[in-house]
């Protein structure tokens, strides 16, 4: 009995890096909430939701942020927390150093507090072409089939949810560099395995083959290190640099 | 209309170095010429540590025996570096390093490559001044050049900027090779680039004890020969 009156005394300190719109300076505000077991960094935001009041006991504005699935597959909740990108709803109290520091991915323009605009790797899809064109003006079949052992690998790429993680712990991401970022690479990787995508792979190798495409990297290596569905974007990269060099021999000498 | 031109040709230039095709080709030549250029270099060294000032200077003479030689040297050389060397800083300077956060050894070697680059680019103006250059003032000849080295690393401080020089070198080309096989396709898996890490740095060691060898050969008294004259030709100058 005693024990539980102590867990529920116990704090957890945070240490948040809040903005209050986007061309505003960033500041840090501390937090102390009462620990629950099994809490997680989301959880703790709602409780700042809940009762807004700063280490000081100043009464503020709740902190932003944003989430959706609350199971890692929306990629909505990436933040930096205590040091690493990652998604908040997956970041345990229990797992984490205290205190807990949280800062939003600043690679990504932030809106508000931890609110980012991630629309740059929309906008990478886009560009690269990550879909596969079906429509038709009459039905153009069924199309062909993909061997068992190639969905399997190319299932893992599809798991990519544009969190945006493996571009803030990219080196050569950054505001000097034009780079697309390692998520759209594999995306390509992943279309043009998919054998109706293939039929536009050239489409997408030529998207890479232009500023900021897939020279932009410089093989750090902290993107497959730093993504939450452990998708293998390093050999993605490897893959992708295999067939835009292919690609450019056989433009330079079908010609 | 001259401004407009001029426009043109500065986004041009932009372009370019933003580009697929500028980068592609500072990776081919950092290993076709300048990587084979840098074995043959540690070769003809290694000569000084194997055989003294006579199997070296065989070592410099069979080169500068070539046909063409001077067309080799700004094709294979001169040229390939030029163009690696300033590509190279655009990249280093475009670099956000990030080490403090990833620590992880691959991440290392990012910033390690674009550290020991720009060293390695300080250091090769330095060396070809001191070397190819005053060959081509005709301050001193070929035969030479043993001499010019002996009097450079006989001073402990230029001794110690000469060792950083070809590790830092070394380490350039050794990890370079790593990365131009992953930006090139040649390795795609992680076990293929964790074995091609193993070579390449078993590569990066070697180079660099052939190096320190040749550095260490330079030192002996045998390669003094020739320093009264270099004296001379000093004391003239000044």
């Amino acid at each position: 009995m005693a024990e539980t009156t102590a867990s529920q005394k116990k704090l957890v300190k945070f240490i948040i890096t809040r903005q209050d719109s986007p061309d505003s300076a960033s500041y840090v505000e501390e937090f102390e909430i009462p620990y629950r077991p099994g809490m997680n960094v989301i959880s703790s935001l709602m409780e700042i939701q809940r009762n807004p009041v700063n280490v000081k006991g100043e009464s503020i504005a709740p902190v932003c942020w944003e989430s959706n699935c609350l199971e890692e597959v929306c990629g909505a909740c990436s933040m930096v927390i205590n040091g690493k990108p990652r998604q908040a709803c997956a970041a345990l109290i229990d797992n984490l150093e205290q205190p807990v520091r949280v800062q939003p991915m600043k690679t990504f323009p932030v809106v508000r507090d931890l609110v980012i605009d991630r629309s740059r790797m929309f906008n990478a899809l886009k560009r690269v072409k990550a879909w596969i064109p079906i429509d038709g003006t009459y039905d153009l079949g069924p199309g062909p089939r993909m061997p068992e052992k190639k969905r399997q690998w190319a299932y893992e790429l599809s798991k990519c949810m544009t969190c945006g993680v493996c571009l803030e712990a990219c080196p050569n991401v950054n505001d000097k560099t034009d780079f697309i970022g390692p998520a759209a690479l594999s995306q390509v990787r992943l279309f043009n395995a998919h054998p109706t995508g293939e039929m536009n792979a050239d489409e997408r190798l030529d998207a890479l083959m232009q500023d900021g495409g897939i020279e932009g990297c410089g093989n750090s290596q902290n993107c497959v290190r730093s993504c939450p569905k452990g998708i293998p974007l390093t050999t993605s990269i490897a893959e992708i640099n295999k067939q835009t060099t292919k690609h450019m021999f056989k433009q330079w000498l079908g010609v | 209309m001259l401004i407009f031109e001029n426009v043109v040709y500065e986004k041009g230039v932009r372009q370019f170095m933003k580009g697929y095709y500028a980068r592609k080709l500072h990776s081919l030549l950092g290993v076709i010429p300048l990587a084979l250029f840098f074995i043959e270099h540690a070769l003809t060294n290694f000569g000084a540590f194997e055989g003294g000032p006579s199997r070296f200077n065989a070592g410099v003479k069979l080169l500068n025996d070539l046909p063409l030689v001077l067309v080799l040297e700004v094709v294979l050389i001169y040229l390939p570096l030029l163009y690696h060397g300033v590509y190279g800083l655009y990249i280093a300077y475009q670099a956000k390093p990030n080490n403090g956060r990833f620590g992880y050894e691959r991440n290392l070697r990012y910033l390690l490559q674009r550290v020991t680059g720009v060293i390695t680019f300080v250091y090769v103006i330095w060396h070809v001044y001191e070397t190819r250059i005053q060959v081509a003032l005709g301050n001193v000849t070929h035969e030479q050049l043993g001499s010019v080295m002996h009097d450079i690393v006989t001073q402990p401080v230029l001794f110690t900027l000469y060792l950083i020089g070809v590790i830092s070198a070394s380490f350039h080309f050794a990890n370079g090779i790593w990365s131009f096989l992953v930006s090139w396709g040649i390795t795609v898996g992680p076990r293929a680039q964790r074995v091609s890490s193993y070579i390449c740095m078993t590569l990066f060691v070697l180079v660099s004890i052939m190096f320190v060898l040749s550095l260490i050969a330079f030192r002996r008294v045998e390669f003094q020969e020739a320093s009264v004259w270099i004296d001379t030709v000093k004391s003239v100058l000044s």
